[in-house]
């Protein structure tokens, strides 16, 4: 599997995998489920665009999964998400679909749009996917501690001078980057849990932001390599490997949280029963 | 204290807001000294909240000016420490309280550096000084009411602010907290020498500490010493309608004539439906 | 009328199971929506269609009809959901969303192992966007069957079910059983799901459940009215849809035309969006989708 071939994919791999540990991180802190739903949604209807125009796929995944970071921007600004957001979510996977269906391929291209694929990037777009991923890396590194603050207490954030509203753009426009390097190898409905299950099974494990964030991006390389060292073997499809994997990783650090949990009580209980002891004594 | 009187740490100087043709704060006016325990007590819908955020920078006026150390907000946001009032901390959030406290010396700056020996002693004092210290290594979002308030005042003093605002900081917190807190504020207010401005619904709780009171009801405003403000008179003036102040065991009681709504005295907080 | 439907239309085979498959499930579809949307149990409806795909790719492996794979994993969805008591969990969208993921993926491996070991072709179109023409007019006793019988419990629980959607412990107090009308009520929003996902495809299977009825909710005031009003959007959006797909297989000389499901989404997404306008909204604003039930007003009890 180390075939000339393959080092593209464990390349990419790799590097979607770091990007979409630290990205994801704070997707989890700050909840952005919804945008961590809706812009792959968008990217999708943009590779199929892309596809059918006959344009670099990576041009049209970036383009929509753009428009869709704004237009949550600025849906959001409007209050609570409704409906509209539901229906245009939906919407974007119907457009996808009606571009794929005006291509030859059609049932391939929704399977590795949808699912991903080993080598969904191709050698051409190994430079391109770097820098992507470099403005992701750079861009969460310099913000690292105002994101933290306004995703945590934007209240307080916004007292000191940040400008949580500010931030929640320049992060949309950093998860869209993410999604546009990431859909090609995992897929636009299995990019969630990539982007999710490792950060939320890091921080299971660590109390403390960077070490959490560390593990995040080490959990999600374990995750890729397994993916593509297994789908590589069975032909099956990387993006059940990434599913299973990253449900995996989440299982056990929730139960590595709750035995932590109940060490710690035990131990407050028996502190508090020497505590009584000593009481009891004096 | 001193005879003299220093220059306010905040002066708010007839502040007019209003949103949709309301009026929510009317010609409001008083200032805050360093070392100064200033109670802003009022109902819900009085304009607390609001003038919170228009000292903060976040509303905007429409008449009136409030300066900071004597100059617009802009250049001294430093200056101020800001404790929201629902901070909700998941306690999935991997974050420890002591971190928490440190991201208050840094937030604002840009990339990654590593927290000097100073920032660390900084912080462990600042830490011991809220009596935070046993549970500072606990994740933020697994903290009590009590200990997360703790907490926030710490991360709001740990940059030296010389103004310290708290929206509603009593108001999810059993009895016992709220002495404590209170107790804590009042001992930040006098040994750090900083100006603390809360807002409270209920001012019984704050009586023994407070050095002066800004009531506040339907955007209107009164300020004083206790004694100056919480009277009959002033009081009626306020609300408009006649209203009595009974002092009881040192407890104050304000009570509206029979007729009145008694909704808009704080003391009688209105049934919110969740 | 000649320009509107194309040559063949009306004799047609599959579009006489699409007009009907299409019409029964955008009305049921409908019916639950307005519930669902009502008890902002949004989320709820999202994660059953993802469940839904994998039982659909799933029953297609193992040569079961897909609308008994949409139908049995969304009541096994559904049923673990309610069990687990999964929309009152903190931390419920990541929690859920990776065990869905995992789902997804397994959905990826049926639909790639029914490619390759059954050689089957248009498996992925087929489950996740639907195919209303290909279908057999076998599964229209199944699809009429289930309605009937999801249409019947809701009548038999529609006044329990508004009083608990309102008010719970009201609810509670009058006697109802709370819990058994909600387990009730999710066993129709599977079979909502299900059906929207055989007409649609379960990736846009939403789009009926939710679209027709946040449409009505908001142009209209009451309760019943939404539920007279969004079965009938539903039923134009899919009709019109069917009518649209058909003909765009002669507007592009070349291809195959383009998908129903893209038309009867496109078509439910507009109507929302026009429903917006300020002429048609007799409602001040009310964020159904995702309001807990207690906000909704003006609905007769």
């Amino acid at each position: 599997m180390f075939t000339s071939f393959m080092v593209n994919a464990w390349l990419i791999g790799s590097i979607v995998a770091v990007v979409a540990g630290i990205v994801g991180f704070f997707v989890v802190m700050r909840s952005s489920a919804f945008a961590a739903h809706a812009i792959p949604n968008g990217a999708f209807a943009g590779a199929a665009g892309a596809n059918l125009v006959g344009i670099n796929p990576l041009v049209g995944l970036g383009v929509f999964s753009l428009a869709a970071a704004l237009g949550i921007a600025t849906l959001s600004r409007r209050g609570r998400a409704d409906a509209v957001t539901a229906l245009a979510l939906v919407m974007m996977l119907a457009l996808g679909a009606a571009f794929l269906s005006q291509s030859t391929e059609y049932e391939p291209a929704i399977f590795s749009l949808l699912f991903g694929e080993i080598l969904g990037v191709s050698t051409g777009q190994l430079w391109p996917v770097i820098a992507l991923g470099a403005v992701c890396v750079v861009a969460v590194g310099v913000l690292y501690r105002p994101l933290l603050l306004t995703s945590i207490a934007p209240e307080i954030a916004a007292a000191r001078g940040l400008r949580p509203e500010r931030l929640e753009i320049i992060f949309l426009v950093v998860l869209a980057c993410a999604t546009t390097m990431t859909v090609p190898v995992v897929g636009a409905l299995l990019i969630f849990t990539l982007m999710i299950g490792p950060p939320a099974a890091a921080r299971c494990f660590s109390d403390r932001a960077p070490v959490a964030m560390g593990l995040s991006v080490l959990i999600g390389l374990l995750t890729i390599w397994g993916a593509l060292a297994c789908a590589y073997v069975t032909n099956w499809p990387v993006g059940f490997y990434v599913g299973s994997y990253s449900a995996a990783w989440f299982v056990i650090g929730r139960l590595f949280r709750a035995w932590r949990r109940a060490q710690g009580s035990r131990r407050a209980r028996s502190g508090d029963l020497a505590r009584e002891n000593v009481l009891a004594g004096a | 204290m001193s005879g003299v009187a220093s220059a306010p740490v905040l002066d708010v100087d007839e502040v007019s807001v209003s949103f949709g043709g309301r009026s929510i704060l009317d010609h409001v006016s008083f200032a805050v000294h360093r070392g100064e325990f200033t109670g802003l007590i009022g109902s819900n819908g009085a304009g607390k909240t609001t003038l919170l955020r228009s000292i903060l920078g976040l509303q905007r006026l429409e008449e009136g000016e409030i300066r900071v150390e004597g100059e617009p907000l802009s250049r001294h946001r430093h200056a101020l420490g800001y404790v929201p009032q629902k901070v909700l901390l998941d306690p999935d959030i991997p974050l420890r309280a002591r971190d928490f406290v440190a991201l208050g010396l840094n937030a604002n700056r840009y990339g990654f550096s590593r927290r000097t020996p100073a920032q660390r002693d900084r912080v462990e004092q600042i830490l011991r000084d809220v009596d935070a210290e046993r549970f500072a290594d606990s994740r933020v979002g697994s903290l009590s009411g009590g200990e997360q308030q703790r907490v926030l005042i710490a991360h709001a003093l740990v940059s030296e602010p010389t103004l310290l605002l708290l929206d509603e900081p009593l108001a999810n917190l059993d009895p016992r907290s709220v002495q404590e807190i209170v107790a804590l504020l009042h001992s930040v207010a006098k040994e750090h020498h900083v100006a603390v401005l809360l807002s409270a619904h209920e001012m019984n709780a704050l009586l023994p500490v407070m050095d002066r009171i800004v009531y506040i009801t339907n955007g209107r405003a009164a300020s004083g010493t206790t004694e100056e403000v919480v009277r009959s008179d002033v009081l009626s003036a306020l609300y408009g309608h006649h209203v009595d102040v009974l002092k009881l065991h040192g407890r104050v009681l304000v009570v509206a004539e029979p007729g009145q709504d008694d909704a808009e005295i704080p003391e009688h907080p209105t049934l919110t439906v969740n | 009328m000649r320009y509107l439907f194309e040559p063949g239309f009306f004799s047609s085979g599959p579009v006489h199971v699409a007009v009907t498959v299409g019409a029964v499930s955008a009305l049921v579809s409908a019916f639950v929506g307005v519930f669902t949307v009502m008890r902002g149990q949004s989320f709820a409806g999202h994660a059953l269609t993802d469940v839904a795909t994998t039982g659909g790719s799933g029953a297609f492996f193992f040569n079961f009809s897909p609308l008994l794979g949409f139908l049995g994993a969304g009541v096994l969805g559904a049923g673990a959901m309610d069990l687990v008591g999964v929309e009152r969990l903190r931390g419920r969208d990541i929690a859920t969303g990776v065990v869905l993921g995992f789902a997804t993926g397994l959905a990826a491996l049926f639909l790639y192992l029914d490619a390759t070991k059954n050689a089957t072709t248009g498996v992925s179109q087929q489950i996740l966007f639907g195919s209303i023409f290909t279908l057999n007019s076998s599964t229209i006793p199944l699809v009429v069957g289930m309605s009937v019988i999801t249409l019947g419990v809701l009548a038999l629980i529609y006044r329990p079910l508004l009083l608990s959607s309102i008010s719970p412990d009201l609810a509670g107090a009058r006697g109802i059983r709370v819990r058994l009308v909600g387990v009730l009520f999710m066993l129709t929003l599977a079979v909502a799901v299900g059906l929207s996902s055989i007409a649609i495809g379960s990736v846009l299977s939403t789009a009926l459940l939710i679209g027709p009825a946040a449409t009505a909710l908001r142009v209209t005031k009451n309760l019943r009215a939404a539920l007279v009003v969004a079965p009938i959007l539903g039923v134009v959006a899919t009709w019109l849809g069917v009518v649209l797909a058909y003909d765009s297989f002669y507007w592009f000389p070349s291809s195959q035309g383009l998908p129903v499901s893209f038309f009867i989404v496109t078509l439910i997404f507009l109507g929302y969006l026009v429903s917006g306008l300020p002429a048609l909204r007799r409602r001040t604003s009310s964020p159904v989708a995702t309001a807990p039930a207690r906000e909704f007003k003006g609905v007769p009890v």
